[in-house]
C-alpha cells in the first residue's frame, strides 16, 4: 500500500479510499480470523482425538474382558496363555507406590528450597539455585531412568540388604528428584505471592524470619503449596521412563518396597516393546490402562485447578 | 489515716523472660535458615552427582567412531549415527509443525478470540493438554498417525506426535510474548491507518518474536529428550541406515539410550553413558541458544 502512494502523489483520503476498496485486503482480514481459529481448534481436537481414542479401544477391551474384572481384579497376568488375567488393581498399586515415595521425597526438599528462595535468599543465592533447578526440570527422564537404575538402586542396595534390582523405592526417590522443581517454584511463586507488607507487619511485631515464613508466608500461600503438591502427585504418576528403567515389570498387590513392581505407564511401554499382535485383548489392554491413567492425572490437575482457585487467598 | 505504700510499678514485660525466649527463637531462626539452605544444596548436589556419573563413565567412550558408527550388537562397536541423524530429522518435523500451530492458536487466542465460553472452552482445553502424561500422547499417535493414517513408525508420524506433545507449551509461551508488546504500539499502528492482521504481522509479531523463539526451543529441548510416546509408537533401534524422507522409520537418541541402559552388561551402560551425554549437550546447546535471545532482546519496551 504504501509503495503505490509513493509512485503518485495522491491525497490521503484518496489513499483511504483506494485502501479500503482493495477487495483481495478485505478478503484476506475476514479469512485471517477464521485460519486462526481452525489452527487454535487443533489443540481441542487434539483432546478430542485423546478421549476418542481412550473410549474407543478401551471399549473393544471390555467386549473381550468384563468390565468388572478388570476395575476389581487383584491379578494382572495378562501375557498367560492358559488363563490371562486383567485386574488393574497391581498396576495401579505400583503407580500409586512410586508416587507416593515420590511426594515424601519430593515435598520436604521442595518447600525448604521454595521457603529459602521466597524468604532468605539474597539475590546472588537465588541466581545460582534458580537456573539450577531449571537445568533440573530440563533433564530428559530417559537420563533420570538410567541414574535411578545405574547409581541410586546400588547405593540403596548397599544400605538395604534384601532390596531388589527392581524396586519401588530407587524410582520413587528418583521421580521424587524430578519433580522438586516443580514443587519448588510453583511454591516460590505462590509464597512470592504474598505481599511484602504483610511480612513487614509480622518483622515489626518483633518475629524472626523463620516465624514469618511458617506462621504467615506458608498459611497464606498454603492453597498454591498444595495445588503444586498434587500437579506434581499427577506428574509422578504419569511419568514413564524412570519407573521402565528401574521399577521392573513385576505387577503385584503386595505393600513391599523393595521388591519389582510395575506402573500403569511402564505396562503400556512394555506390550509396545513386546510384539503383541494387533487386535488381541492385550493391545487393546493398553487402551485401558492408558485411559484409566488419563482419569487419574485429569482429576488430579482438576483438584490442583479447583484448590489455587478456592483457597486462594485475596489482598 | 494511713497512707497505704505505693506498690512498685509492675513493668509490662519481664525483660528477663523475653530475653530467654528471644534466644530460642533466633536459635530456631538459624537453625531452620541451615536447615532450607542444606535441602536446597541437597538439590544441588543430586545435579552434581549425576553430571559427574554420566560423565566418568562416558567420556572414554565419546570418540569420532562414536558417532560414525550405527547400532550394534557389540558395545565397542556401538555407535548413535542412526540416532542421532533421526533426531535432528524429527526436529526437522517438530519444530515448523509445533511452532505454526503454536503461534497461530496464541494469535487467535490474544488478538481474535472474544470473551465467550467457546474460547474459555479452547483456554481451559490447552491447560488440560499440559497435565496429559506423554505416554496418553504415545497412545493417540499410534491409534491416529500410525495406523488411521498408516503412517506406521515414520519420522512424520513422530514429529506429529511430538508437536501435539509440546503445543501447550508453545501456545503459552507465545501467548505471554505476544500480551508483553505494550497496547500503545497496536493503538499507534491502527491510528495509522493499518488493518488488523498488518498490525499483528508488522507490529505485534516482530515484538513478540523474541518471547516466542525462547519459549519454542524450550519446548523442542523437551520434545528431543522425550522418550515414552517414541517406544508407543513402535519406533525401533537397531537401525543400520539413515532415514532419507520424512515417511521412512528411524529411530531417534533416547530411544537409543534407552535400549543400552535396559541391557545388562556394563560396557553397555557406558555406551548409554556417553549417548546421554550427547543428548544433555544437545539440550544445552538450546537452552543456551534461549538464554542468549532472551538477554539479548530483554527490555524492549
Amino acid at each position: 500500500m504504501g509503495k503505490q502512494a509513493t509512485g503518485e502523489r495522491s491525497s490521503v483520503q484518496q489513499m483511504i479510499a483506494k485502501s479500503a476498496g482493495n477487495k483481495r485486503k478485505r478478503a484476506a482480514e475476514r479469512a485471517v480470523p477464521a485460519v486462526l481459529f481452525l489452527i487454535a481448534a487443533v489443540s481441542v481436537l487434539t483432546t478430542a482425538g485423546i478421549v476418542a481414542t481412550l473410549v474407543a479401544e478401551t471399549l473393544t477391551f471390555f467386549t473381550k474382558v468384563p468390565f468388572r474384572s478388570f476395575i476389581f481384579g487383584t491379578e494382572w497376568l495378562p501375557f498367560s496363555n492358559k488363563d490371562p488375567q486383567f485386574g488393574i488393581l497391581p498396576l495401579v498399586a505400583g503407580t500409586l507406590k512410586v508416587t507416593l515415595i515420590a511426594v515424601i521425597t519430593a515435598v520436604p526438599v521442595g518447600l525448604s528450597a521454595a521457603v529459602y528462595l521466597s524468604e532468605y535468599a539474597s539475590d546472588g543465592a537465588r541466581r545460582i539455585i534458580k537456573p539450577v533447578l531449571e537445568v533440573l526440570a530440563g533433564i530428559p527422564t530417559i537420563v533420570y531412568g538410567f541414574f535411578a537404575l545405574t547409581f541410586v538402586t546400588p547405593l540403596l542396595q548397599s544400605v538395604i540388604p534384601g532390596l531388589k534390582v527392581f524396586n519401588a523405592l530407587s524410582p520413587g526417590i528418583v521421580v521424587g528428584i524430578m519433580i522438586i522443581p516443580m514443587i519448588a517454584s510453583l511454591s516460590e511463586d505462590a509464597m512470592s505471592a504474598v505481599p511484602n507488607p504483610v511480612r513487614e507487619g509480622a518483622l515489626a511485631m518483633g518475629s524472626t524470619r523463620f516465624e514469618v515464613a511458617v506462621k504467615v508466608v506458608l498459611p497464606a500461600a498454603l492453597s498454591g503449596i498444595l495445588a503444586s503438591v498434587v500437579l506434581a502427585a499427577s506428574r509422578a504418576i504419569g511419568e514413564t521412563m524412570i519407573v521402565s528403567l528401574a521399577g521392573g515389570s513385576t505387577p503385584n498387590l503386595d505393600a513391599g518396597f523393595t521388591g519389582s513392581i510395575q506402573t500403569m505407564t511402564a505396562y503400556i511401554v512394555q506390550v509396545a516393546t513386546g510384539d503383541a499382535g494387533y487386535g488381541t485383548p492385550v493391545y487393546y489392554s493398553i487402551y485401558a490402562v492408558g485411559s484409566t491413567l488419563f482419569l487419574f492425572t485429569l482429576l488430579m490437575n482438576w483438584a490442583a485447578h479447583r484448590i489455587a482457585k478456592r483457597f486462594r487467598e485475596a489482598y | 489515716m494511713r497512707i497505704t505504700e505505693r506498690q512498685p510499678v509492675r513493668p509490662l514485660m519481664d525483660p528477663e523472660a523475653v530475653e530467654g525466649r528471644m534466644k530460642a527463637r533466633k536459635a530456631a531462626d538459624r537453625l531452620f535458615r541451615m536447615l532450607f539452605l542444606t535441602s536446597t544444596l541437597l538439590v544441588l548436589m543430586v545435579l552434581g552427582v549425576l553430571f559427574y556419573r554420566i560423565l566418568s563413565q562416558g567420556l572414554g567412550n565419546l570418540t569420532p567412531a562414536f558417532f560414525e558408527n550405527f547400532a550394534s550388537r557389540m558395545p565397542e562397536k556401538a555407535g548413535i549415527r542412526a540416532a542421532l541423524t533421526g533426531s535432528l530429522w524429527l526436529m526437522a518435523v517438530v519444530a515448523p509443525v509445533s511452532m505454526i500451530l503454536g503461534v497461530g492458536t496464541a494469535v487467535y487466542l490474544e488478538e481474535y478470540a472474544k470473551k465467550n465460553r467457546l474460547n474459555d472452552w479452547v483456554r481451559m482445553n490447552i491447560s488440560n493438554l499440559a497435565g496429559v502424561p506423554s505416554v496418553v500422547f504415545g497412545l493417540l499417535g499410534l491409534t491416529v498417525f500410525a495406523r488411521a493414517l498408516a503412517l506406521g513408525n515414520s519420522i512424520l508420524a513422530a514429529g506429529l506426535t511430538m508437536s501435539l506433545l509440546i503445543l501447550p507449551v508453545i501456545i503459552v509461551a507465545s501467548q505471554e510474548a505476544i500480551r508483553a508488546v505494550p497496547r500503545d504500539l497496536r493503538e499507534a499502528s491502527f491510528g495509522m491507518g493499518a488493518t488488523k492482521w498488518q498490525t499483528i504481522v508488522r507490529v505485534v509479531l516482530p515484538g513478540a518474536v523474541p518471547g516466542i523463539l525462547t519459549g519454542s526451543i524450550l519446548a523442542l529441548s523437551r520434545a528431543i529428550g522425550e522418550t515414552a510416546p517414541l517406544i508407543v509408537l513402535g519406533v525401533p533401534v537397531i537401525i543400520q541406515f539413515l532415514p532419507a524422507g520424512v515417511l521412512d522409520t528411524f529411530t531417534a537418541l533416547p530411544m537409543q539410550i534407552y535400549d543400552w541402559a535396559k541391557r545388562p552388561q556394563a560396557a553397555f551402560q557406558e555406551v548409554a553413558s556417553a549417548g546421554i551425554i550427547v543428548l544433555l549437550i544437545l539440550l544445552l546447546a538450546m537452552n543456551s541458544a534461549a538464554v542468549l535471545i532472551r538477554n539479548k532482546f530483554r527490555n524492549r519496551y
